[in-house]
């Protein structure tokens, strides 16, 4: 297979597969874990404004006091890196086309020195993180297989595209199909790894601001 | 699998819901909780990491309801759980958690890690895993109606003692009262005080009340070992009495546990809604200080600081009533650092403080409540829990610090007027 079948590939039978195994993915796990339930509490509610799952969703954007002191890298490194992902993923112009090929709508984007900066920065910011993972007593001690191995299949969708369009080490058109055979990757792993906080992180905040909420705590 | 290893599992799998499987799926193992958990920042071990406590759940939640978790069981990929693993886990279960809750308020993606630290102690009960020091105190509330092995004559005597030394009538077994009021065997056995100052505080602001022969004992061990079946056989005494003496509201006396298995399980564990309402004394306090009917005389002039009890405060909502009370009897009263909603736990709660194994790591931990009050250099030291109270103590003493600890009741009760 040359470099432009190979493209050719991961453009179309790859893209449907991993598109495929991400939906279906997704819907198993959604379906797995809030079709468990969870049963109505039977307490006198006590209200407190502000205390409910949805303020809890919001509010936990927001770091305690003296969090980021604690845990810089968690908190500065953690909300630079998911925001340069989505700014490199939502705002590059290809990636735009890409979607308004499939939605049918897009929207406009940034200039591409400006992803190229975003890119770099979040580059780093995910080794810096991945260093503060390997370094703090804590981090090291949890870490799995999984941690190492989901951080991995972030980084390198992100790696090989700034390289494609950089011209970096191989030619465009192999750098291309290894971006997007890294991003397929990504979408098979997703909902069956950690990655899958992405979505249930709104659910277990909500849980959480409405169980205590429940007793009139702002969590 | 041995008999009591398989029924604890299957306990795990009927306690896991759909919040414990969102919040298993959204820990992205950042090690905030760490920070939060008295036993990690006083020790710097990591296996005292909050979410750390809860592998074992984790491990049956994985195995049995996800596709991957389940693939890796029936592939041997996956190691089931093992009653050495349990064993070794009690430790970080019991000894090292006080269901203060510290971790769930500040996790960034939302996880309630005291929500499943509940919950996984009901496996641990089941499996046999929980400390002998708690399962000393479950049986004793089952048999004996309380923890520490107090009786109904030992009430008795309390009553008749604090009858003599008050002046007051302490009824018992009244009906249609405004207030059944309950107690923590801490308070019969240690802290009478405690019940002088109801008597006072009550006939003072001319409100009905009664005690029950039928329960007196409101701690739950059975919420703290992680029985919900004992704790709904313990807390039912409660709700018997009161809807047999058509007590209005039922007071849960200066205990944090009493107050969450009562207040916020209670209703949960029967299964059903109560009929009647649950305070606790602070928020009966609080309700009368704004309805102007605690009229106080006098204040304290001395530097008094409060030490907010976890269920009282960050896990039962009850933050600015126990200040206001300060403030009205207190013209030197000081905060801590962290003090209100982000309080430092006693180091005790949750049942901890009866087991006797684990007092070392205790008071080790305690340092952190050391460091809160070196801040302040208070002359005393004010709470609303029994057992906070002990705990402290029992810590103030090792680290050699001179300093009273007293209750928030008994304190209003000494500035009110003489009944005589």
């Amino acid at each position: 297979m040359n470099d432009l079948a190979f493209l050719t590939w991961v453009r179309g039978t790859g893209l449907d597969i991993a598109l495929g195994i991400f939906v279906l993915g997704i819907i198993l796990r959604l379906v797995e874990i809030y079709s468990l339930g969870a049963k109505p509490d039977l307490s006198a509610p006590r209200a407190t404004p502000g205390a409910s799952g949805w303020h809890t969703i919001w509010r936990r954007f927001i770091p305690n006091d003296g969090a980021i002191k604690r845990s810089p890298m968690t908190y500065i490194g953690g909300t630079v890196f998911h925001l340069g992902l989505a700014i490199v993923v939502l705002l590059f112009a290809p990636h735009i086309l890409l979607i308004k090929n499939f939605v049918g709508f897009g929207w406009p984007g940034l200039p591409s020195q400006i992803i190229d900066l975003v890119s770099v920065i979040t580059l780093a910011t995910m080794i810096l993180v991945l260093v503060d993972r390997l370094n703090k007593p804590v981090k090291r001690y949890l870490s799995t297989f999984g941690d190492y191995f989901t951080w991995a299949v972030t980084f390198l969708p992100l790696l090989t595209g700034w390289m494609a369009v950089q011209h970096l080490l191989l030619p465009y058109t192999l750098m291309l199909a290894l971006h997007i055979l890294s991003v397929e990757l990504l979408l098979i792993v997703l909902p069956f790894s950690k990655l899958f906080h992405a979505f249930t992180t709104f659910s277990s905040r909500w849980y959480n601001g409405q169980v205590n909420g429940h007793k009139g705590v702002v969590v | 699998m041995s008999a009591t290893l398989d029924k604890g599992v299957r306990v795990l799998k009927e306690v896991i819901d759909s919040r414990i499987a969102s919040y298993f799926s959204s820990c992205v193992h950042c090690g905030v909780c760490a920070d939060a958990c008295m036993f990690y920042t006083e020790t710097a071990d990591p296996k005292y990491t909050p979410i750390n406590k809860l592998e074992p759940l984790r491990r049956v939640y994985e195995q049995e309801y996800t596709l991957l978790g389940r693939l890796g069981k029936l592939t041997g990929l996956s190691k089931p759980l093992t009653d050495a693993e349990l064993g070794e886990w009690q430790e970080l279960v019991y000894n090292s958690c006080t269901l203060c809750g510290r971790c769930s308020v500040v996790c960034p993606v939302g996880n309630d890690i005291v929500y499943m630290v509940r919950k996984l102690r009901e496996g641990m009960s089941a499996s046999g895993n929980a400390p002998e020091g708690l399962k000393g105190a479950v049986s004793r509330t089952i048999t004996i109606g309380s923890p520490m092995g107090v009786k109904l004559p030992a009430v008795k005597a309390q009553i008749k003692h604090v009858e003599a030394d008050y002046g007051l009538t302490i009824p018992l077994d009244a009906e249609g009262t405004d207030y059944l009021v309950m107690l923590s065997s801490m308070e019969i056995m240690n802290f009478p005080e405690y019940l002088g100052a109801i008597a006072k505080i009550m006939h003072a602001v001319g409100k009905t009340w009664t005690l029950s022969s039928e329960a007196f004992e409101a701690t739950n061990a059975g919420m703290q070992i992680g029985n919900s079946d004992l704790a709904k056989v313990i807390v039912n005494r409660i709700v018997v009495a009161a809807e047999k003496l058509k007590a209005k509201t039922v007071i849960s006396p200066e205990c944090g546990h009493a107050y969450t298995a009562l207040r916020w399980e209670g209703a949960n564990l029967i299964g059903r809604p109560f009929t009647f309402k649950v305070q606790h004394i602070v928020e009966v306090l609080g309700e009368f200080q704004a309805q102007g009917l605690l009229k106080t005389e006098g204040m304290e002039t001395d530097k008094l600081t409060f030490h907010d009890p976890c269920q009282l405060a960050r896990r039962g909502g009850v933050i600015q009533q126990q200040r206001n009370l300060m403030n009205m009897v207190a013209k030197n009263f000081v905060e801590m650092p962290d003090a209100g909603f982000m309080n430092w736990c006693c180091g005790g709660g949750g049942g901890a403080s009866a087991i006797e194994e684990g007092e070392p790591l205790r008071l080790q931990a305690f340092a952190v409540k050391k460091r809160q009050l070196d801040a302040v250099k208070p002359d005393r030291l004010v709470t609303a829990c029994a057992n906070c109270r002990i705990v402290l103590e029992e810590g103030l003493e090792h680290y050699e610090m001179e300093l009273p600890v007293i209750g928030l009741t008994e304190l209003v009760a000494e500035h009110l007027p003489d009944p005589h």
